[in-house]
């Protein structure tokens, strides 16, 4: 059973007072064009999902709550609940750090997490968010 | 392999029954095969032996992480059926559901199929015009099942509810008589037998880190027991498919969750068919030890830890306990949950991937035991001959491409 803390509301409630609205910070790849989005771009949004082993980046809604969707990051083996955030944001850095390389999330908030720390510039906030959903 | 039969069992009684020997080998990995299949779960192990019976192809090893029937096939609740809806879906499981009948001879082993009679009712208006409609369905495509009314709902199900003041009152059922359950072990364990006896190799305790590709082809698999080549790869794992072909650059259609059963204690013959409840999420059969066999939906969220949660069972205990209320006094014995691999259409995924050499069969999520002897004919057929056979073809991974869905989640909430 999972305890849950709405980091909207601050409703802290079981799973059953919450909503599943699975894989998070999935984007559209609709453009003025739509004729222009290729059938594999269109599949990957429609039907491929992550699925991780480990840590996991959703949505979850606050159904007894404030009604908000907000996101999770999720461990799927130990159930383990490492942060709550806004639906506008993107997960907390200390928790991008720890996507390891085996996770299939590994490199989508941050290309620059492949690269060894040292040489990696720290992203500013605008261009590490331009690569997130909007 | 020595055969079964009433006169082996006479001869073994003589010595005690210690002298019966082992059902398969347990071989040390050879460092190459033609064919690696990657899961010893019903699917897997039904591929091997088609593999080797039909097509002659015998140089196969089945790697499993953990035991032979350890997975989604030895944990489910063992209904088998072919009333479904679309076309390519009624093909493959009425193929099955066919081969369901002789196994056991096929076999030589007891897999105890046993056509009992299968009941989906109808509890809203809505579902009857559903069932109706995959009634005609059904009977276009030649597979026996009709349309049965509450009093004959009544009649073959004596325990149940059928008061039409009750919250989802009875309004008829659909009921296909040669639908029933079989014995989920025994699948397992006949198909591992007759591969065995075959030359296909069954390496258990054997985990599949990675799969290893040269370019375009796949060329074998890193495992817990050190690297294997193969020349052709099937992965049959269900919920643990993702990792793995991620491993090989695929990214699948597909979510993992757990979906739990329970058994009650044991109690006389209440219920002789199988009951599902789909609007409201339970189905219901009794196992010939006297356990009433129950579940229902799916838990909600991704999980690969094989454990479900309190909620989801109470809501498909609640369900039954109206329908059956006679069940309310029974006390649980066990319950238990395993990792389905859930599509978005609800039907399977099988046949060749991008990748040359790799093929992949999973996303039977809560209902490929039925399918198990069916699967793996057609999957044995496209594995040797490199192409889909006739009734796996629409069920490619190219459909999610093309957009041409093989649609089953609305045709059955539960689809078990
Ligand atoms: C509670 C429950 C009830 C169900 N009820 C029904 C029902 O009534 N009717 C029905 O038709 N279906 C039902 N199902 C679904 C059915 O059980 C599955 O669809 C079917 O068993 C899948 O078989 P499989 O061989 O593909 O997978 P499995 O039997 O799960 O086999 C996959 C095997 O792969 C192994 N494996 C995984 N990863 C690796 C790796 N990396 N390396 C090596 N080995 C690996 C696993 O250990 C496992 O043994 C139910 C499932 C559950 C969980
Ligand atoms: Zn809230």
């Amino acid at each position: 059973m999972l305890l849950i803390t709405c980091p909207v509301c601050g409703n802290v409630g079981d799973e059953t007072d919450f909503h599943y609205g699975g894989q998070a910070h999935i984007r559209r790849p609709a453009s003025a064009n739509p004729g222009e989005v290729s059938d594999e771009a269109q599949r990957d949004y429609l039907y491929v999902r992550l699925n991780p082993k480990g840590l996991h980046f959703e949505r979850w809604r606050c159904d007894r709550g404030c009604a908000k969707w907000f996101h999770m990051a999720r461990d799927t083996v130990t159930m383990e609940i490492k942060a709550c955030y806004g639906i506008t944001e993107l997960p907390p850095r200390e928790i991008i750090a720890q996507i390891p390389p085996s996770n299939p999330w590994y490199g989508f908030f941050d290309q620059r997490q492949a690269e060894p720390a040292s040489t990696a510039a720290e992203p500013k906030n605008a261009e590490l968010e331009s690569t997130g959903e909007r | 392999m020595k055969l079964y039969s009433i006169f082996s069992l006479a001869r073994n009684a003589l010595n005690y029954h210690k002298d019966w020997p082992r059902a398969w080998r347990s071989p040390e990995p050879r460092p190459e095969y033609d064919v690696v299949i990657i899961g010893a779960g019903g699917h897997g192990l039904a591929t091997a032996y088609y593999l080797a019976k039909e097509h002659k192809v015998t140089n196969v090893a089945v790697l499993e992480k953990g035991w032979l029937g350890g997975g989604n096939t030895g944990r489910n609740t063992t209904i088998i059926r072919s009333n479904y809806l679309q076309d390519e879906s009624m093909a493959i499981y009425e193929l099955s559901r066919k081969l369901y009948e002789d196994l056991s001879q096929e076999l030589n082993f007891n897999t105890m199929f046993s056509p009992r009679g299968l009941l989906m009712l109808c509890q809203t208006e809505h579902e009857l015009r559903a069932m109706k409609r995959t009634n005609h369905a059904n009977r276009l495509a030649g597979i026996e099942a009709r349309m049965i009314d509450t009093a004959e709902v009544k009649r073959l199900v004596p325990i149940i509810n059928d008061s039409p003041n009750a919250r989802y009152p009875i309004l008829g059922a659909y009921y296909q008589p040669r639908g029933g359950t079989g014995r989920h072990d025994a699948v397992a364990w006949g198909y591992a037998r007759g591969a065995d006896s075959r030359g296909v190799d069954i390496i258990q305790n054997c985990e599949v880190f990675k799969i290893i590709r040269d370019d375009d082809r796949v060329t074998g698999v890193e495992t817990s027991r050190g690297t294997i080549r193969a020349k052709k790869v099937a992965v049959v794992t269900a919920g643990n498919t993702s990792p793995l072909m991620q491993s090989a650059g695929v990214n699948m259609p597909l979510e993992s969750v757990c979906l739990q059963a329970l058994v009650s204690e044991p109690i006389k013959p209440v219920i002789d068919v199988v009951v599902m409840a789909n609007t409201v999420h339970g189905y219901i059969s009794q196992s010939d030890k006297g356990e009433l066999v129950i579940g229902g939906g799916a838990d909600a969220y991704n999980n690969y830890s094989q454990k479900g949660t309190l909620p989801a069972l109470e809501h498909t205990i609640t369900a039954l306990v109206e329908t059956f209320p006679i069940i309310s006094r029974l006390r649980t014995m066990r319950m238990w949950g395993g990792i389905v691999d859930m599509t978005g259409d609800r039907s399977p995924i099988i046949g060749k991937t991008d990748v040359k050499g790799l093929y992949v069969n999973c996303g039977w999520g809560t209902g490929g035991f039925k399918a198990i002897p069916g699967s793996g004919f057609v999957f044995a057929d496209t594995i040797a001959n490199d192409r889909p056979h006739p009734i796996a073809a629409p069920f490619g991974l190219d459909r999610f491409l093309e957009g041409r869905l093989i649609d089953e989640s609305v045709a059955a909430a539960v689809a078990h």
